[in-house]
């Protein structure tokens, strides 16, 4: 059972999460520096996403909503590992991980 | 049972020459072409002669040929006079001609393709003759059209022997479309296309008429209209003749064959089959004698004029032609019929003895660098002058009898295109003699014009090819004096047994010896008029010829041109033609109906072209891009609720 | 009362510290920035009941995803200078993009409502005292177990994959080649020799070398198949 009681609904959780999902996506785009930053953006959109799940969870009473969670981190966990390792391989190609420099797929 | 024997065997040595020529060589080809028609020419005429004492005539059924709902054609052979005659006939002179090719032919390097063409033309002919019904006509029409156009472009490599091929095929397709129109309305109106079905039932169709741009025509009359132009065409008369003169660019047994004895003659044929259809359009018969006649005229005018030895030859086929039609137009099919036995006679003896001088001069054809020939080469000389001497109706050479009886019968037509015929016949035959004669005597007699390399090789032609001529001869000399009786005299009616047919008015034929004794003689007058002119102008006075031409250049250029048909043509016809196809092909063709496709194709590539800028390889773009398309994507969920 | 001055806290943090990942200039400071943002997230998933979640949270997601990207942030040889501003160049759409979004979400937020028969929908009701752990363990080894075999299948491709990727293969490193191990006889290596009692190795004839020495070079290239 939620502790949550009072003002604190689910809306607020949706509205953290929302935000946190602009965040994350902004980050994508918005970095011109560091590929490695974008991979830490889809961590936090993937986050958004674990927060949003549970809310609702929570509020509806259904553990479908975690068990999802659940199934959603170790995906996220699973991608940021292979992101990362494609990162390395990359830079030891490239020499450097400036996301204006990766244009190899230019067609 | 002979009777299919003489029209198979000419198939069967074609087949082997031609399928097997390469494989078995020249000789073993030209031997069994040569063979297959040997046992046509010994069946052709025996089946003829069983007819002619009274003998049984009927058909023989070969199998169906075509069944389509109450369509129905078979293959057939018509065995009656009219079909029997024109059998022996074209065997026995094919005979003649293939002998002859053997030794004409020696040097040539695919003698098996030409002996197969000759062997399959005659096979074509002679279906055409035998044929019970339109279609099988229309056959043996189209393959004689066929061979004539292989044989005319033998010696393919040669440029005007191509276009002359295609001209005479072209100009024969043109006129057989009228004849095809013919057939169908006679299928329209007679329910069938066999002769059984349709003779003898064309008076019950006497008042039918037939919609035609806006008038109501007779059906009689417009089936013998369209008829005869397609026979128009096959046999040169005047407006389709142009493919006649320029088809002698090949071999000349092809021409003695093709066009002097046998294609030709398909138009007449075609005409004297349809007697019991034609006797019922008189106004299609008037216009078929004024076309018959001004064909007369026209083409032995202009053979005044040519020097080359084969072109004279050829206009006095198309001159002796119109004759043929003449008779036809009046009514005397029988005369016409007899004329044409009579004339494959000597004008193929004139054609392969033309082709003996030719062969003697080492391939000149110009008249004009002959000369003196006549004790060089005796035995052509004299064979030429009986050839001419029968041509020219001189009695009792074969060609009085049938010529006088076709000046008598367009006397006897009583008419006025009779007497615009009997006028025109009489001048050209007064021509006809004056410039066969001028043939001979500038072939034969007088100075020789011929440089001394060529006169040192005349030499007189071979027996294979001196024995066909003197067969030849023996014919033109008799064929009169021993036909005449059967064909036009006395025995006509049961020798023609029903095969040609007269109407009631008709009461030419049996009376033609009845006429005035001015019109029995004019012919000959006429003929030996003729003579005498060319005698004086080219013995006597050799130089008068050029005077004339000197002095009357405008006539002379007009005769020599062949009345500018040609050029005529060419301008109201050809040039436009090749025009318009120039644009269908240039605009038509290549810029529409091919840009099409490669405009498609190179819309495409355009537009891949356009695309591909989206992969600009940039990694931070392509994020973009793909927010943007989530934001869309929401969008659209959100507002579609 | 506290709960909701805890969540306030909490949240506020979470989202500060989630704006600071992707502003920092710094690489490891945005690591050290997300590392924040999941304890807060974790703090929020435990005053929401998932306490099995939070705790998972925290395990994975910081002790192993976070160094992750610390090692690889100080593996690969970042030159720091370089990497400035570049914000400038989509403002302008990106401003746009996220203007359309925020009013979409708005739109959702506002028109949003749960549906009545929500309580009868629901596929697997939290059961009452029980620990959250255990309602979890029986719902996910029971309905949900094909999903959380698939799971384990991903993670085992995702290191499959992450080796097969970096994996190189240095010359310089010496490792046992199993099969050349195996497959060594007693007779190419072990020699048998007859030494009198009581003598020394300096009388035997010193140290003795191996029999033959091993093929290197050969075992290390067949072994190699993840080049870079």
């Amino acid at each position: 059972m939620p502790i949550t009681n009072g003002s604190v609904g689910v809306e607020h959780y949706l509205a953290v999460s929302a935000v946190l999902l602009m965040l994350g996506v902004f980050g994508i785009f918005l970095n011109r520096k560091n590929v490695i930053v974008i991979l830490m953006a889809i961590e936090l959109i993937l986050l958004a996403v674990n927060l949003n799940l549970v809310a609702f969870s929570a509020a509806l009473n259904d553990l479908t909503g975690q068990v999802m969670a659940m199934l959603v981190l170790t995906v996220a966990a699973a991608e940021a590992a292979i992101g990362l390792a494609i990162v390395v391989v990359y830079f030891r190609n490239r020499g450097s991980i400036q996301v204006e420099d990766v244009n190899l797929m230019k067609g | 049972m002979v009777y299919a024997i003489a029209v198979f065997a000419p198939l069967v040595g074609a087949l082997i020459s031609g399928l097997l020529g390469k494989a078995i060589g020249d000789r073993a080809a030209m031997g069994a072409s040569v063979l297959g028609m040997l046992i046509a020419a010994v069946c052709g005429p025996y089946a003829f002669f069983m007819l002619v004492p009274g003998g049984e005539t009927g058909t023989l059924d070969l199998g169906t040929w075509i069944e389509a709902g109450r369509f129905h054609v078979d293959w057939a052979l018509r065995y009656d006079t009219l079909s029997a005659a024109m059998v022996a006939m074209v065997s026995f002179v094919s005979m003649l001609i293939h002998v002859y090719s053997i030794g004409y032919m020696a040097h040539d390097a695919t003698r098996w393709r030409f002996f197969a063409y000759l062997s399959l033309f005659t096979f074509a002919m002679l279906m055409l003759v035998t044929a019970d019904n339109l279609a099988q006509l229309f056959f043996g029409w189209e393959g004689v059209g066929l061979c004539s156009y292989l044989l005319i472009g033998y010696w393919y490599d040669r440029p005007a022997a191509c276009a002359a091929a295609i001209k005479a095929f072209v100009v024969n397709r043109i006129a057989d479309l009228p004849f095809a129109v013919g057939l169908g309305i006679i299928y329209l109106t007679f329910g069938s296309i066999e002769f059984s079905s349709i003779f003898g039932h064309v008076a019950e169709h006497g008042g039918d008429t037939y919609r035609v741009f806006y008038h109501d025509v007779p059906v009689i009359e417009l089936i013998g209209f369209l008829l005869f132009i397609g026979a128009m065409g096959k046999s040169a008369q005047l407006g389709l003749h142009v493919w006649l003169p320029d088809a002698m660019e090949g071999p000349t047994p092809v021409s003695a064959l093709i066009h002097a004895a046998t294609m030709v003659t398909a138009g007449v044929f075609l005409m004297a089959r349809m007697s019991p259809l034609m006797e019922f359009a008189p106004y299609a018969l008037g216009f078929v004698t004024i076309i018959g006649a001004s064909t007369a005229i026209f083409a032995a005018t202009v053979g005044c004029c040519q020097n080359d030895i084969k072109r004279v030859i050829a206009y006095s086929t198309c001159s002796q032609l119109g004759y043929m039609f003449v008779a036809v137009g009046v009514g005397a099919y029988q005369a016409s019929v007899f004329h044409l036995i009579t004339h494959a006679f000597f004008k193929a003896l004139l054609f392969l003895s033309a082709g003996s001088v030719i062969h003697a001069m080492s391939d000149e054809q110009d008249m004009r660098r002959m000369g003196g020939l006549a004790k060089l080469i005796p035995v052509t000389c004299t064979v030429m002058w009986i050839g001419n001497l029968a041509l020219a109706g001189i009695p009792p050479l074969a060609g009085s009898y049938s010529k006088d009886a076709i000046i008598s019968s367009a006397y006897l037509a009583h008419s006025n295109v009779g007497s615009y015929a009997f006028v025109c016949t009489i001048l050209a035959a007064f021509l006809t003699a004056f410039y066969s004669w001028r043939l001979l005597f500038m072939t034969f007699h007088g100075t020789s014009r011929a440089d001394t390399h060529t006169l040192e090789h005349v030499h007189e032609s071979p027996p294979t090819m001196l024995v066909p001529l003197l067969i030849l001869a023996a014919g033109a000399v008799l064929a009169g004096i021993l036909l005449n009786g059967w064909f036009i005299g006395e025995e006509q009616t049961q020798f023609w047994n029903g095969a040609i047919f007269n109407g009631p008015a008709n009461q030419i034929v049996p009376h033609l010896e009845d006429v005035p004794a001015a019109v029995e003689y004019a012919p000959l007058v006429a003929g030996v008029l003729g003579i005498a002119l060319s005698w004086l102008m080219y013995i006597r006075r050799p130089d008068l010829p050029k005077t004339l031409a000197r002095e009357h250049k405008r006539i002379y250029f007009f005769l020599l041109n062949k009345w500018y048909f040609d050029e005529l043509y060419d301008r109201i016809f050809v040039k436009p033609l090749l025009r318009a196809s120039r644009v269908y092909w240039k605009i038509g063709d290549a810029t529409i109906i091919d840009g099409a496709p490669n405009g498609l194709a190179w819309l495409a590539a355009a537009g891949a072209r356009q695309t591909v800028k989206l992969q600009t390889g940039s990694l931070a773009s392509y994020a973009f891009v793909m927010l943007i398309g989530v934001v869309v994507l929401v969008g659209l969920f959100i507002f579609s609720r | 009362m506290i709960a909701d001055f805890f969540f306030y806290v909490f949240a506020v943090i979470l989202l500060l510290s989630a704006g600071a990942v992707i502003l920092s200039r710094n690489p490891v400071h945005s690591v050290l920035f997300l590392i924040l943002s999941f304890f807060n997230a974790s703090a929020l998933f435990l005053i929401a009941g998932a306490e099995f979640l939070a705790m998972t949270l925290v395990i994975v997601y910081v002790g192993a995803v976070a160094v992750l990207f610390l090692f690889v942030v100080m593996m690969l040889d970042i030159d720091f200078e370089s990497l400035r501003g570049g914000l400038q160049r989509y403002t302008g759409i990106g401003g746009a993009v996220g203007a359309i979004l925020l009013v979409e979400l708005i739109m959702v937020f506002g028109g949003w409502h749960l549906a009545p028969d929500a309580a009868r929908l629901r596929m697997s009701p939290i059961p009452a005292n029980i620990s959250n752990t255990e309602a979890l363990g029986r719902v996910m080894y029971t309905d949900y177990i094909f999903l959380f075999q698939t799971a384990g299948l991903v993670l085992l491709v995702a290191m499959i994959g992450a080796i097969v990727l970096t994996l190189r293969d240095r010359k310089t490193s010496r490792h046992q080649v199993i099969r050349t191990q195996v497959a060594r006889t007693a007779a190419e290596t072990v020699e048998m020799m007859n030494l009198t009692l009581g003598a020394g190795t300096t009388e035997s004839g010193g140290f003795l070398r191996p029999k033959e020495s091993e093929p290197e070079a050969p075992a290390h290239e067949e072994a190699h198949h993840a080049h870079h």
